[in-house]
């Protein structure tokens, strides 16, 4: 059982996927603006890595190696869909402003990771766990940018009001920077030195030429 | 040995190595059905959700659009097509278009449509049509708004298409859509003038095209063609300005 617990919570913060292995950035950056969209986005991410892993664990003995990427894509892909769906027809102004990023988590590389190389070699139940660890980990970065920037680039949380703004005659001027999308690179960045600060061994040795690993 | 047994078949077949030709085509083809079902039932099922949703935000548009044309209220009325005139039902059905007559190549069309009237104090100020027409690569969707003497475009807006982004996606801009307003449809004759034409648009007829979007562009004149003649709201233009004129 303790182990299982582990799958599930050492994505979190000792292996998160976005702070560890800087995946899945580019929706970071986009869709934090306000709460509300990071945990839409977290919610959508976290049902297609979850089904995504127990489906592809499921199938892994099956799974041909020469098309083993495609089946994973196509699998995802399917998925993707569906929730998009769900979410037009049943959050349709959310699903607007979430626009083509909830499309693009077929391109997020924690989603395939997870189906790559963890769901292809474990069962279903650990496949299942690890995803949803790694999903949650992924949900706790977003919903930690998202609370900074709506707070202090609106004044809001959830649309509602806590900083009152001198627009609304209140004494808090929202940082207009905070609702571009640059500011969610400075806050996850300043993320990834704390955990690196706090953690010296999840720091990437120093080499002589920069890798980019992962874009998205 | 009996093939026609599906279960020792669907046996043999998970018993193939994972390498072999057969299994690698046939895990290929049932993850692709089983994928394109999931993705189909989704769909369909959720469509009529999808649907109201959209046309609220329909709804949002046209009010929008009216605001920025002086407000008012605008009130929908279903019209028939073929003969212009009002009715109360809309059936739902569609009537297939000729190829030589779909100039806005659409295969068929609604036999009732929904359009929105502006009216201050009984007096018609301004109609609301739908519109909708190929592009490069969509379906263009938008509304004209014509001025009270049917002839004067109040404006053109394109509220969904697919086109290509920074180019023909352009139809969607403020800018490309500000040389609409104070066109002229037709001429003095009745005959339907309103184009739009690459390099300098001259005259009461004629809009600018997007310059690299030569297919948008012309999808655009060809869907004014189709919905301001015969097939689209002629009959009913025609009708209204009878009717509104005693």
């Amino acid at each position: 059982m303790s182990e299982h617990r582990r799958t599930v919570t050492a994505p979190l913060l000792v292996a998160n996927p976005v702070t560890l292995h800087v995946l899945g950035v580019c929706s970071a950056l986009a869709v934090t603006t306000s709460l509300a969209a990071s945990l839409v986005m977290s919610a959508a991410l976290i049902v297609v890595v979850t089904v995504s892993s127990g489906i592809v664990s499921l199938i892994r003995r099956h799974i041909p190696r020469s098309i083993r990427l495609i089946v994973q894509i196509t699998i995802i892909a399917s998925l993707v869909i569906v929730v998009d769906q769900v979410l037009q027809a049943y959050l349709f102004a959310m699903s607007r402003r979430l626009s083509v990023f909830v499309g693009l988590i077929v391109t997020n590389c924690i989603v395939l990771a997870r189906a790559e190389s963890f769901a292809m070699e474990h069962a279903p139940g650990a496949s299942v766990l690890d995803a949803l660890g790694n999903g949650l980990g992924y949900a706790l970065i977003l919903v930690a940018i998202g609370t900074v920037r709506e707070l202090l680039g609106a004044g809001t949380l959830m649309g509602v009001t806590v900083l009152p703004i001198t627009a609304d005659g209140g004494w808090f001027t929202p940082l207009e920077f905070m609702n571009l999308p640059p500011s969610a690179f400075f806050l996850l960045g300043l993320l990834v030195w704390t955990v690196r600060t706090l953690r010296p061994e999840q720091a990437e040795p120093a080499r002589e030429s920069m890798d980019i690993t992962e874009a998205r | 040995m009996t093939s026609a047994n599906p279960g020792r078949w669907w046996r043999r077949f998970l018993a193939l190595p994972n390498d072999a030709p057969a299994k690698t085509i046939g895990v290929a083809f049932l993850v692709a059905l089983v994928c394109s079902l999931l993705v189909t039932i989704t769909a369909i099922a959720l469509k009529p959700r999808r649907d109201a949703n959209r046309m609220a935000g329909h709804a949002a548009q046209i009010l929008a659009l009216v605001d920025t044309l002086g407000g008012g209220v605008p009130d929908a009325r279903l019209v028939d097509l073929a003969t212009g005139a009002y009715v109360t039902y809309d059936p739902g059905t569609t009537v297939d278009l000729q190829s030589d007559r779909d100039l806005a190549g659409l295969g068929s069309r609604e036999s009732v449509a929904t359009v929105f009237e502006v009216r201050d104090g009984g007096v018609l100020r301004l109609i609301l049509l739908p519109v909708r027409g190929a592009g490069y690569q969509s379906m263009l969707k938008g509304y004209l708004a014509l001025q009270a003497d049917l002839n004067t475009v109040a404006a053109l807006t394109f509220y969904e298409h697919g086109e290509t982004p920074g180019l023909g996606s352009r139809i969607e801009e403020r800018a490309w859509q500000a040389g609409w307003p104070g066109k002229q449809v037709a001429d003095a004759g009745g005959v339907i003038r309103i184009e739009v034409v690459e390099g300098a648009a001259t005259g009461v007829h004629q809009v600018d095209a997007i310059s690299g979007a030569t297919r948008t562009s012309n999808g655009v004149t060809q869907l004014m063609r189709f919905w301001l003649g015969p097939d689209g709201y002629g009959p009913f233009l025609d009708r209204r300005r009878m009717e509104e004129e005693q």
